[in-house]
Formats: structure tokens, C-alpha cells, sequence
């Protein structure tokens, strides 16, 4: 990535990114530019570097944030309705790294509303639109940054992916997105969706710029108890990189999936097989648990996790309140978007007394034998390679107003997020239409930096 | 008929740890403005995570080994769901599945032990005041780390959920484990109380009595629901299972909405922080720091201090603690002092904040063992040890400043009566003794006293004159 120094200004960076993202302003990427505060940030950078002090690894390199990550600069939405006029204090700790090496933020971008979705067509803010073909959706949840990456208007963005919400747009958009482990790096400061299968991640051009990202950004952090100690860059000698051996999931091989998908697929495996590496079938079952098992465990930490937003402390206050209860019910009725309500009418169902040993209690122990079956899996292989979703990119409204069709385009994400295995979505071409095709490499837990490297095996 | 009332408390602790429960924010609010000991964990601000307090761990060791329980090696929260303004974040952090306090037992001073089922560690909510037409939310009590102690229901009277409530309060303050300000909150009672006729092996259905914040109100909620319910039985009608508070004024309780009994809460594993595990040594390592409860003062000072003085002074652990310190043979009279005379002063509160040296109060008791201070010097001297002004001299430079030290040297003495026999104003006086008048010997005595300036010792003084006017 272009990284500024003394024959590239800082400035020049982050004007030229401010120019990409007001020229494909109708791509409805953004939800807020940040023009004063960068091209201020972007000098006091070029003042160091004139003056021969030391700058950062990401000096004036402009990029996206999700719109779900706290700062100060600009209104943290989570495209919601709900956090309408919501200002953060606070800092997540993600960005204070990336902006600690002097990475400058130039916009938020727009995802489906608190990370609910797979189009982007959940936003208060209306859809964005696919970087390669503007009648099909961005993919989601954090569809803007997928896009702002993929029509090059910024190195890099940031994301959050839950069960497939940077893997499903970076493959939409044909760039590469990372769904790190759990734990790997702070959640604090990112408006949650499900605790415990969010995970920070990044959309980036190359794996050497996804690689010095995650090196920035990974690390354990007080402020969030389940980050992992630090072990981001810790060599791993016993994977060897050279000849190593690639599962292939034997049930993804079926009539569900895009038929160029699985010969994008084939046409990788030969690569490998080409450079030395073996392929491995593998049989894991217990995935067929993953979808379901996902939309119990997901809905109800969403239910409770959007608890908090009930108009009485910040963000937006239904005006037809006057007492407790229709404050309560008005300001929520207003605030949240149609999948938001679904998802918390799920959650709350699962959780309730008589209810929640026949839905929540089965779905963790089904997560228990997902979470070994990856342990199992990573006995026979060193990675595994697969779809990340069954389809290209959709056409927009084509599976909006039908909820299942739309969850089962996690159907072969979101166990990455029950088991808290890392995965690397990376280009695999593109279809007959034109359409980018990604693949994602999964590994064993902290297996982040060598997912990475053993990427480059694939270009 | 006849009834026994069956009896279980739950009893909410607030812990004194510096910081809240789930951040790094002020946890002490005595005194201060209304939402200034808040962080934007506590107010719930979008992604804030819960930051767990070791410190409450410690605490929460202390307060299960205070009450003979197990200390589980794993345990977890999960979150309690409910809308309320006192909640920002729309649930509380609980333990409701694994709690980090196993099963134990307390003994109260008569002897009864109530066991207890478990105890488990929790963030308080805020606190709402209602107005005419609005309510106030303070959020300053928000995740301040809560113990809730669950009874078995083997009480059964009155007076004993009195003790039990006074010997939970006792245990917690001498295991320093919280402020122990009842008027303040600090701890609060919620009682389940239910009566069977004599001889059933079957428990009636019980009523709640919830948020009472003193023994006595403990007690009188526990006698106004015998005989509430006593009347209903006898009607052959069913107590309700209800949900009731209780009205300090009129000394009676009342039924709440019976809506509350409708909530679910819907528990779920806290999936923000993750499981306590704490290895055998961490525990045996913490518990070793439980100081000397009442039990084992009570086995120490037996036979020592008065059985009513000792339960006078077992309600303030500094001064059983300062006990220990003094020497064996002075603590009778030390124990008297506290008992009589420092907590009948009006400043007793501020005082036992800051007890004098055990030093000092040896010194004190010495003084007043070799008679070189009387009774009153004694008592006037120890508030002395008290007084900012004062304080830090040493038990005897004071009772000397203030010339209250008694003259026990008896040739010294001797020469002084002499001084005053020769005295023409006593001549007459002497007379009346050597008759048989026994009360002039009073004024002789008051006599030598004023010649030594007070400092003589009465009673010797007395034994002198007899000697010398036989």
C-alpha cells in the first residue's frame, strides 16, 4: 500500500481517496465523510515527516471504518436508526492502533443496521451497491468498506465479521478480507452484535498489506477479556508453508453451490497440487449443525445485546412517548430496522423460560461438536479451503424479503464463527458475467499470520 | 391452630472494593453528586465490554469463608434480562448457573446454624427517585459489586432471623469485606417466610418480603407475616405467593403488583467475560487473609470479657481487633472502656475510626491497675487518647499534663498529712475523729488532697490519717 513519505504526501493520499469517494458517491458507500479532520491529520504527518521525525507503518495511509466502530469523528450509527445523533466519546481500541501509526480515517461506511444481514440492504441509509456490477448488492454486513476497497478509494477498511460479514462482501467484491480468531483482536469500542462470534477484521488489496494490518491491530487488550494473549507474528516452524496438506469438504461439493464457484474451487486445487501441496477430502458433519445452530446462539446475544438501546440515555428518542413503557416500545418500534426486530423476537424467544434448554442449551452443545470437528479436521490438514458463500453476488432486492434465503448465504461462514477458527477470504477470478469469486482459506485457531502467507500460494 | 413458620433469607452485600464490578470507576459514592461514579460501562455506552474486578473475587473468598462455604474453583455470570431505567445495559450481570460460593453454614450466638445454599457475585442496578410527574436516575450504584446470600429455609422464628441477619452483618464487616452501612444500602434483606401447621412435613406457600435494610425491620416484617398469614390459614383460605414490601411506618407489609411475578428474565451465559477459574492455592492463598471472626472471639474472651459486653462490642470489629492487641490481663478493664464508655460518647461513630495505639491503652490500663489513676482520671484520660489535641502524647504525659496522676508514694504521702495535721484549722477536726466522729474524716482527707493538689490517692490517704489518729 502507498504509505506517505517524502515524495508522497500524506495529503495527496487522503485527498485523492476524499475525490474516489465523492465520485462514486452514488455507490452509497459512505455514511459520513470525514474530509476537515483528515486533511488536518494528513499535514501534521507531512510536518513530521519534513521535519525527519519518525512516523508510523501506516503514515498517511487513508481508509474506511465500518460504521459500527466508536470514535470521535463523526456519528457512530451502525447505519441505525436507533444511534441517530450518537456521538462516541470513546475511542475502540482498534481504531486508537490504526490511528496510532498514522492511518487516516476519510470516511464510515454504511452496512446493514447493527451488522444484520448479508446485502447491505438492511441500512438505515438505503443499499451500496456491488463494486462490480451496480444492480447487485455489496454483500454485507460490512458491504460499504467491501466496496470502498474493491473501487480502490481507500488501501484499506476496517470490518466485523459475526458470521460471514467481511468474507461474503470481500468475495462479492473481489478483495481480500480476513475473519481473524477470536480473540485476536479488541472488541471494545465496536457496537456489538453477538459477543461471542464477532471478530474485528480488515478488507485489503494484498496479503503483505492484510498481514502488517493484522500486526497492528491484533493483541490482547484489558479492556476486552476474551482477547487471546498476544501471539500475532509468533513463528510457527512446524507449518510448513512448502508442501502443505489443503482439506476440501467433501459436502460443499453439491448441486447448492454455484457450479463456477466449485470449479474456481477445482481450478485452485490443481494450482496447489501444481506447487507441491496435497489436497485431503475431508468429512465433517457436524457442520450441517453450523446454520442453525448460528441463528439461535447469534439471535439471542443480539437480543440481548441491543438491550441497551431504549432512547433514555443516547441516540434517538421516539417523540410519541409519555410514560416508561411507550418510551420503551415507541423508541424501539421506530429505531430498528425490520431484521433488527426479527432477530431480537428470535433471541428473546430462544431464551425464554421453557424454551431454553430445547433451543439455546442444544445449539451450544451443537457449537461443542462444531468446535471439535474443526480440532479433528486440523489433525488430517494444515488449512482448509472452501466457498464462502453458495453464490455470487445477488441482485439487489432479489432475497431481501425473504429471510431464510438470505441466512442461507452464511451457510458456509458462520461455523468459522461458532468454532473462532480464523478465515481468509481471497479472489479466485471471476464468472462467465463478470461476477469476483472468492474462496476462503481456514485454519486452526492463531493460525492468522500463516493463513496469510500461505495465501500468496494461491495468486 | 398452631403454626411453624419456616424461614429463608436472601441477603444482598455490597462489597467496599475501590473500583466498580466491571470498570474502573469509583465504587465508593458515599457523599457524592448523583451520576459522578460512572463510567461508560456502567452507563452502557455501544460497545463497552465488562472488565471483571479482581479485587471482588478476593472479597467474595472472604465473604464464603466467612460463612464456612465451599469457594468453587469455576464459576461464571450470565446476564439477568429486564427494561428499567436502573439498567442501562437492559440486564444485570449475575451468577445464576455457576456461582462462585458453594454451600456453607453460619451459627448464630444462640447456638443455631442456618446453612447456607449458595452465594454469588452480581453488579447492583441505579437508583431511581420518582416525582409528581418525572423520575430521577442515579446511575452512581450501577455495577457496584453485590454478594447475594441465599439461605436454606432453617429459620424459624422471629428472633432468629433477626440473629441471622445481625451475624451476616457481623461476619461481613469483621471479614472487611464491605461497609456494613445499613442505613446506607449496604445490606439488604429479602425474606421468604411460609407457615405449616405443627407437625406437617409439608411447607406452606410463601410470601416475600423484599428490601429491608435493618434487623428490626427483619424481625417485625417476619411478626406481621405469622400473624397475617396465621389468620388466613385459620380461615381455611391460601396465602398467596406474592411478592410483598413492607412499611417501616406502620410496621405492616403489603402486596405488589402481581405483574412482577410474571417476569422472565431470560438467563443466558455472559458471553463478555469468561469463566473464574481459580486454582486451589489462589484460594487456601486468599482465604488464609479471613481475620478472626465473632465466633473465635468469643471462644478467646470467655470467661474474660462479660458474655452481654462481648455481643455489645462483637457490632464493631475495630474494636475487637484493638482487643486483641491489648494485654491479657488489662482486657476486662480495656473492654469495659469501649463498652461504657467510648460508645456511650456522642462522637463514638467518628472515634472508632481511629482507635488509639494498643500502646496507649496498655499503658492506660497500667496506670489504673497501680492506682496511680483513679476511676475518673481513667475514664477522662482514655477520651483524652481520642482528642485530636491530644492524641499521640501517650496515655501517661496526658494523665500528667492534666496532674490526674494519684501520689502512691507513701512516705511522700505521710509527710503531706503531716503537714496538714499541724494545720491549726484541722486541730478540731482531729478532735471529733479521736471521739468517734467518722464522717470528719472525709474533710481531712478532702484536706490532704487539696495540699498535694489532687494528686494524692485517696484511699491511701484515708489509711494514713487512720494510722496516725488512732
Amino acid at each position: 500500500m502507498k504509505i506517505a513519505n517524502k515524495s508522497v504526501t500524506a495529503e495527496k493520499l487522503v485527498r485523492d481517496a476524499l475525490d474516489k469517494a465523492k465520485h462514486f458517491a452514488d455507490y452509497n458507500i459512505f455514511t459520513f465523510l470525514n474530509e476537515e479532520n483528515a486533511i488536518k491529520k494528513a499535514r501534521e504527518i507531512d510536518a513530521k515527516i519534513a521535519r525527519g521525525e519518525k512516523v508510523g507503518r501506516l503514515a498517511g495511509v487513508p481508509y474506511a471504518l465500518k460504521d459500527n466502530f466508536l470514535s470521535p469523528e463523526g456519528e457512530t450509527t451502525a447505519s441505525a436508526h436507533i444511534l441517530e445523533g450518537f456521538t462516541s466519546p470513546i475511542t475502540a481500541t482498534s481504531v486508537a492502533k490504526l490511528e496510532a501509526e498514522g492511518a487516516i480515517m476519510i470516511g464510515r461506511t454504511n452496512m446493514d443496521a447493527f451488522a444484520h444481514g448479508s446485502s447491505t440492504e438492511n441500512s438505515y441509509f438505503g443499499p451500496t451497491l456491488n463494486a462490480h456490477d451496480r444492480e447487485r448488492v455489496a454483500g454485507g454486513s460490512s458491504g460499504g468498506s467491501a466496496v470502498a476497497v474493491a473501487l480502490d478509494i481507500v488501501e484499506f477498511a476496517t470490518g466485523t465479521d459475526t458470521g460471514g460479514s467481511i468474507r461474503q462482501p470481500a468475495s462479492f467484491n473481489g478483495v481480500y478480507g480476513i475473519k481473524p480468531t477470536y480473540g485476536c483482536i479488541s472488541r471494545y469500542g465496536v457496537v456489538a452484535m453477538a459477543s461471542s462470534t464477532d471478530c474485528i477484521g480488515f478488507f485489503a488489496k494484498t496479503p503483505d498489506d492484510m498481514n502488517l494490518l493484522m500486526e497492528v491491530a491484533s493483541g490482547q487488550d484489558p479492556k476486552d477479556m476474551t482477547t487471546l494473549p498476544d501471539y500475532y507474528g509468533e513463528k510457527h516452524s512446524d507449518m510448513d508453508l512448502k508442501s502443505a496438506r489443503i482439506g476440501i469438504i467433501k459436502d460443499f461439493d453439491n448441486d447448492s453451490v454455484d457450479k463456477e464457484i466449485r470449479d474456481a474451487l477445482k481450478t485452485k486445487c490443481e494450482l496447489l497440487k501444481s506447487k507441491g501441496h496435497e489436497i485431503v477430502e475431508l468429512e465433517m458433519p457436524a457442520l450441517k449443525y453450523a446454520l442453525a445452530a448460528y441463528y439461535i446462539i447469534v439471535p439471542a446475544e443480539v437480543a440481548s445485546n441491543l438491550s441497551r438501546y431504549d432512547g433514555v440515555r443516547y441516540g434517538f428518542r421516539s417523540a410519541n412517548s409519555d410514560d416508561l413503557d411507550s418510551l420503551y416500545f415507541n423508541t424501539r418500534s421506530e429505531g430498528f430496522m425490520p431484521e433488527n426486530k426479527r432477530r431480537i423476537m428470535i433471541g428473546n424467544f430462544v431464551l425464554s423460560s421453557g424454551f431454553y434448554d430445547a433451543y439455546f442449551l442444544k445449539a451450544a452443545k451443537a457449537r461443542t461438536l462444531i468446535v471439535k470437528e474443526y480440532e479433528k479436521a486440523f489433525l488430517e490438514c494444515d488449512y482448509i479451503l472452501t466457498p464462502v458463500s453458495p453464490n455470487p453476488a445477488f441482485k439487489l432486492g432479489e432475497k431481501v424479503n425473504d429471510p431464510v434465503a438470505m441466512y442461507l448465504e452464511d451457510v458456509m461462514s458462520v461455523s468459522l464463527n461458532l468454532a473462532g477458527v480464523p478465515g481468509l477470504a481471497i479472489p479466485a477470478g471471476k464468472t462467465k458475467a463478470g461476477l469476483p469469486i472468492g474462496l476462503q482459506i481456514v485454519g486452526p485457531r492463531r493460525s492468522d499470520h500463516n493463513l496469510i502467507e500461505f495465501s500468496k500460494e494461491l495468486i | 391452630m398452631k403454626y411453624v413458620p419456616t424461614i429463608g433469607i436472601e441477603c444482598h452485600v455490597q462489597l467496599c472494593t475501590k473500583t466498580k464490578l466491571f470498570s474502573e470507576v469509583d465504587n465508593d459514592a458515599r457523599g457524592k453528586e448523583p451520576n459522578s461514579c460512572v463510567s461508560p460501562v456502567c452507563y452502557a455506552l455501544p460497545g463497552m465490554l465488562p472488565r471483571l474486578n479482581g479485587e471482588a473475587i478476593r472479597l467474595a473468598i472472604l465473604a464464603g469463608k466467612a460463612m464456612n462455604c465451599e469457594i468453587n474453583a469455576h464459576s461464571r455470570f450470565d446476564r439477568k434480562h429486564y427494561f428499567y431505567p436502573d439498567s442501562p445495559k437492559g440486564y444485570q450481570i449475575t451468577q445464576f448457573y455457576e456461582p462462585i460460593i458453594g454451600e456453607g453454614y453460619v451459627e448464630l450466638p444462640s447456638g443455631t446454624r442456618v446453612r447456607i445454599e449458595h452465594a454469588h457475585l452480581e453488579g447492583d442496578a441505579g437508583k431511581l427517585t420518582h416525582y409528581d410527574t418525572y423520575s430521577l436516575v442515579d446511575l452512581n450504584r450501577v455495577d457496584t459489586p453485590l454478594i447475594e446470600i441465599v439461605s436454606q429455609p432453617d429459620i424459624h422464628s422471629a428472633k432468629d432471623a433477626h440473629d441471622y441477619c445481625k451475624e451476616l452483618w457481623r461476619l461481613m464487616c469483621f471479614a472487611g469485606v464491605t461497609y456494613g452501612d445499613l442505613y446506607n444500602g449496604n445490606m439488604r434483606f429479602d425474606v421468604n417466610i411460609s407457615l405449616a401447621p405443627e407437625g406437617s412435613d409439608v411447607l406452606g406457600t410463601r410470601a416475600e418480603v423484599k428490601n429491608l435494610n435493618s434487623f428490626r425491620s427483619v424481625e417485625r416484617a417476619v411478626e406481621f407475616e405469622i400473624k397475617r398469614q396465621s389468620k388466613i390459614l385459620d380461615k381455611g383460605e391460601k396465602v398467596v405467593q406474592e411478592t410483598r414490601g413492607w412499611n417501616d411506618a406502620s410496621g405492616e407489609t403489603t402486596g405488589q403488583r402481581s405483574k412482577e411475578e410474571a417476569k422472565d428474565y431470560r438467563y443466558m451465559p455472559e458471553p463478555d467475560l469468561p469463566p473464574i477459574n481459580l486454582s486451589a492455592e489462589f484460594i487456601a492463598e486468599e482465604s488464609a487473609k479471613l481475620p478472626m471472626m465473632p465466633a473465635d472471639y468469643r471462644d478467646k474472651f470467655k470467661g474474660v470479657v462479660a458474655d452481654d459486653i462481648l455481643e455489645i462490642l462483637l457490632d464493631y470489629p475495630s474494636l475487637m481487633s484493638k482487643l486483641k492487641e491489648i494485654n491479657e490481663k488489662y482486657i476486662k478493664g480495656v473492654s469495659n472502656l469501649f463498652a461504657s464508655v467510648l460508645l456511650a460518647e456522642e462522637k463514638s461513630a467518628e472515634y472508632l475510626n481511629d482507635l488509639p495505639s494498643s500502646e496507649d491503652l496498655n499503658e492506660l490500663a497500667e496506670m489504673n491497675e497501680k492506682k496511680e489513676l483513679s476511676s475518673t482520671a481513667t475514664k477522662e484520660v482514655f477520651l483524652r487518647l481520642f482528642d485530636p489535641q491530644m492524641k499521640g502524647r501517650g496515655a501517661k504525659n496526658i494523665a500528667k499534663e492534666l496532674g490526674l496522676i494519684q501520689e502512691n508514694d507513701l512516705g511522700a504521702l505521710e509527710k503531706i498529712v503531716d503537714i496538714v495535721l499541724a494545720k491549726p484549722e484541722t486541730a478540731k477536726a482531729q478532735e471529733d475523729f479521736k471521739a468517734g466522729q467518722e464522717k470528719v474524716l472525709g474533710f481531712l482527707v478532702g484536706q490532704v488532697m487539696k495540699e498535694s493538689h489532687g494528686k494524692a490517692n485517696p484511699s491511701a490517704v484515708q489509711d494514713i490519717l487512720r494510722k496516725k489518729l488512732k
